[in-house]
């Protein structure tokens, strides 16, 4: 296929986050189903595969949304690893994941293959200390 | 000074185009608030929509013993009709008792937009 779905962001340097200005430019499409059935398995695996993951507008790097923004300096300031999907580059999955949680914005933050929640719920996680309680009992940051 | 201009914004009835009014009745309808602020912030958003985003204060004894999660779900399920045509929601959702202790405190400010969804 060409280019990554995944961006992988990790205070570490994870793999496949480092090139990804260029493979935007790629052709995409034929790397994502177009079926419903074959994105809910698609998103499933994305869940399932990264622990923290996170469908947004645009990259981490380049968000295209005021309220991705938010979750990227969200996840960023709990110091954890995080995977996102930039939907705008994928309608499918852009369809497919508000399907598949039963939610109907973007963005949506999954932990442990879980849907948590979109930014408010996930800021005032933050604020309340509950997201960092979250992350340190699936061993995502240290306690 | 923001929220006083959130609320003179939401009170004009000029200002409350055919979406806002609708998301005003459903949830009249579905939730019972006891308050309910709904600001339309498409401007602050690179949309061409003049009602594409908005922020939802409601207070409600439908939302006791509910998590944010299920007080969200139970917002979107009142707005059913309206959730298709709008880009984004801020919800902010308590129960009267919550409200009651904590006021003013308890609203919150939208982030900023870096010029919007282009691709939308």
């Amino acid at each position: 296929g060409g280019g990554a779905v995944v961006h992988r962001h990790g205070r570490g340097g994870g793999g496949g986050g480092g090139d990804d200005s260029h493979s935007d430019f790629q052709p995409k499409r034929a790397a994502v189903p177009e079926g419903a059935e074959e994105v809910k398995d698609l998103i499933k695996k994305q869940v399932t595969e990264n622990p923290v993951m996170l469908f947004m507008k645009g990259t981490p790097r380049e968000p295209q949304c005021g309220f991705s923004m938010q979750v990227v300096r969200v996840l960023n300031a709990v110091g954890v690893d995080f995977a996102s999907v930039n939907v705008l580059a994928y309608p499918s999955i852009r369809e497919g994941v508000k399907l598949y949680s039963d939610w109907p914005t973007i963005p949506q933050l999954y932990v442990a293959g879980e849907f948590v929640g979109g930014c408010d719920i996930v800021t005032s996680m933050y604020n309340n200390g509950e997201l960092e309680d979250l992350l340190k009992k699936e061993k995502l940051i240290e306690e | 000074p923001s929220v006083g201009r959130m609320l003179r914004r939401a009170a004009a009835p000029e200002a409350a185009g055919p979406v806002q009014q609708s998301m005003t009745r459903s949830l009249a309808e579905r939730l019972a608030p006891t308050v309910v602020e709904i600001a339309n912030e498409s401007h602050m958003h690179g949309t061409k929509s003049s009602e594409s985003h908005f922020k939802l204060l409601i207070v409600s004894p439908a939302f006791e013993g509910k998590t944010a999660i299920q007080r969200h779900r139970a917002v979107h399920a009142a707005l059913e009709e309206e959730m298709p045509l709008i880009h984004a929601l801020s919800i902010s959702a308590f129960t009267p008792e919550q409200w009651g202790e904590g006021g003013d405190a308890l609203r919150t400010s939208t982030p900023s937009c870096r010029g919007g969804s282009k691709a939308d």
